[in-house]
């Protein structure tokens, strides 16, 4: 044997060739540095940190988060700042000014020019003003508001519809859940906008909303709109969430719950819900482009927001009729829907690879 | 598969009633009748009128009747103009078809075409340039896209006139109508084509010595398109409810341009007669998409 020799020189004594015990001589001690690259490097991480820093780490996705906090800044700001309001003509110095329409972006009227000559401080209009005198830059401030807002919250509307009816029908199964989803497919295959277009006529002549300053303020088509989107939209998010509780219901988990007795309500918002969070909330996020698609199109065939409240899609629409002498008014709303839409979707796929389970390594 | 396909068509079936029953209910909710014109007629003009036309029966009878006229084929007649409604879709749907068309084929082609290429050269810039524009066109409304279009080739660069509908200069419509499905169909094949050209089988083909683009062509392709097909039926549909407001935008006298007056003229039986028209257009596609698709790939379980 070659270790034989060696065996001979050690300190120690020797037993038996054949024992399996340590040669020291051969081992040397850790340095401090050694030592140190044993120690657990990376902290402790919670599902949420992960899938933060992996957004984080996706250019896209971050440079979507900061388009739409720069638009909901701009959105709360802006009134705040110009002294114009969506819906009034210019006044110069208490007056109204009938002179100002359709000026380019950062011209000024003539009386404002006058105005200014005096001394007088008038605030530039950033994307001119429209055929009416109104200030172009607060209109598409306030479009995109009304805009975001409904995007918003239809998705929230079908959000919430969405997981009441898939949870329910995902987690009691059999016969209830058969005639849940027939249901869920007789709503998924009628067409959706020829509906919102035939309920936004009739809710337009039949429904009163004067006595409630809300629903008047956003006239019988947006809230027909809220309406159809409450009761068409939220069947996709209710077979996906469906689809969910049907895998995780299987856990050993939901049935330690059942077998202590908790009752489904408690099962499904405490064990089931929270485990299929992530992917109700991509695709809410993914539903507000779509909402926002939807209400600049209705805006469009003259189904969208009550005047004068504007509205992306009503503006752009506007903007048509003078889009040869003025292209600037298409082209900022057209920009905005862009912008907001891209910002959700780019952002909906980010929070998808970041968050969804199924994508996870 | 009969099971299958028995069930598909029963639920079509069920949609379609419940379309009609929505239209039907919904219009008829609406107050004031077909006669309450300008001139206040007398009340037994009035009763002749409402028993001509079975206004004087329930409501659920009206429907009855209704429903028996449309299956029959007659769609009754236009609230304001006092047309045919049937013949008026004949006419203007051919119009529509022929755009439909034409913007199906070609988003079809080039989406599968620029997909393929993006999924082929991956990660290089032919499949960057490509997923930037398809990503930017499904963000864009289809009336945007189409006046930005007519701005920047009929106003700034004077490439194509104005007002052409009577030339029958269809680029620019059936170019907005396409892009967006275009998009989705190029972002759809390009997922399908990754998927298929990571499979065994394709492996197995370059390993016995099969031609690069025969492997491409004979193999990958012809099972990375089996998703395309599910996205005919609501392509059907995003086309048709996209031509309401392409017509209108280049004055072109379709059937979608047609909805569009009848909701701003409040021309009720117009509005149904078009509504149920389009909706049953839509759910045959999508009835059929389904079916193909089905019959195309055998790995999907028939329940």
């Amino acid at each position: 044997m070659a270790t034989e020799n060696n065996v001979n020189d050690l300190p120690l004594p020797k037993k038996n060739p054949l024992s399996l015990q340590i040669d020291l001589s051969k081992f040397e001690k850790a340095t401090d540095e050694e030592k140190k690259q044993q120690d657990v490097m990376s902290e402790s991480t919670t599902f949420f940190k992960d899938g933060m820093r992996k957004l984080m780490k996706n250019p896209l996705a971050v440079g979507s988060i900061i388009v739409l906090i720069l638009i909901i800044l701009m959105m709360i700001v802006t009134p705040h700042v110009v002294p114009y309001t969506y819906s009034q003509i210019i006044t110069v110095d208490g007056k109204r000014d009938t002179g100002a329409k359709n000026l380019k972006p950062f011209q000024y009227s003539k009386m404002e020019q006058a105005y200014i000559a005096k001394g007088g401080k008038v605030f530039p209009h950033v994307m001119g003003t429209d055929e009416l005198s109104r200030d172009y830059f607060v209109r598409v401030v306030y479009g995109t508001r009304v805009s975001f807002m409904v995007g918003v919250f239809a998705s929230l509307i079908v959000g919430i519809i969405g997981v009441l009816y898939g949870s329910i029908s995902g987690y009691s199964g059999g016969k209830t859940d058969m005639i849940m989803m027939r249901i869920v497919d007789i709503i998924y295959s009628l067409p959706d906008l020829l509906v919102i277009i035939l309920l936004s006529v009739v809710f337009k002549e039949t429904l009163d909303f004067s006595k409630v300053p809300i629903l008047q303020k956003l006239g019988a088509n947006m809230v027909s709109m809220f309406l159809v989107f409450g009761l068409l939209y939220w069947v996709g998010m209710a077979r996906l969430v469906r689809g969910q509780i049907l895998t995780i219901k299987e856990n050993e988990y939901v049935l330690a719950a059942r077998a202590i007795g908790a009752r489904p309500n408690r099962i499904i918002w405490h064990h089931i819900l929270p485990n299929c969070i992530s992917v109700i909330i991509i695709s809410i996020a993914l539903e507000i482009p779509s909402a926002i698609f939807t209400e600049s199109y209705l805006s469009f065939i003259g189904l969208g927001v009550a005047l004068p409240m504007p509205s992306l899609g009503a503006l752009a629409s506007d903007a048509r009729s003078g889009m040869q002498s003025y292209p600037l008014k298409l082209v900022f709303p057209a920009l905005m829907i862009v912008l907001i839409v891209l910002a959700f979707n780019l952002l909906g796929d980010g929070l998808r690879d970041a968050f969804d389970p199924k994508l996870r390594k | 598969m009969t099971k299958y396909v028995v069930k598909r068509v029963l639920l079509a079936v069920v949609t379609l009633f419940l379309i009609c029953l929505i239209t039907f209910f919904a219009m008829n909710a609406i107050p004031g009748g077909p006669f309450n014109g300008e001139k206040a007629k007398s009340a037994a003009v009035m009763k002749v009128l409402n028993e001509r036309y079975n206004l004087d029966k329930p409501v659920i009878v009206q429907f009855g009747y209704y429903m028996k006229n449309l299956l029959h084929g007659d769609f009754g007649v236009s609230l304001k103009t006092g047309r045919d409604i049937r013949q008026t879709i004949n006419e203007s749907f051919a119009i529509s078809a022929r755009i439909g068309a034409m913007a199906m084929v070609i988003a079809i082609i080039v989406g599968i075409v620029l997909g393929s290429i993006a999924a082929l050269m991956r990660n290089k810039w032919p499949d960057r340039v490509i997923v930037f524009f398809a990503t930017l066109a499904t963000a864009m409304p289809s009336f945007v896209l189409a006046s930005l279009l007519l701005l920047l080739f009929c106003i700034k660069l004077k490439w194509i006139p104005v007002w052409s509908s009577t030339s029958h200069n269809y680029i620019l419509p059936v170019l907005s109508l396409s892009l967006y499905p275009m998009a989705y169909i190029t972002r759809l094949t390009k997922t399908s084509m990754l998927d298929v050209l990571g499979q065994d089988y394709i492996r197995t083909a370059r390993a016995k010595g099969v031609a690069g683009w025969k492997v491409i062509f004979k193999h990958a392709l012809r099972n990375a398109l089996i998703p395309v097909i599910t996205y005919v039926g609501p392509m059907t549909a995003s086309i048709l409810t996209g031509s309401l407001v392409i017509e209108k935008i280049f004055t072109i006298g379709g059937l979608g341009s047609k909805f569009v007056d009848c909701i701003t003229n409040r021309d009720y039986t117009m509005i149904m007669g078009t509504t149920i028209f389009l909706a049953t257009l839509m759910v045959i596609m999508n009835l059929l998409s389904d079916l193909v698709y089905k019959l195309v790939d055998p790995r999907i379980k028939l329940e």
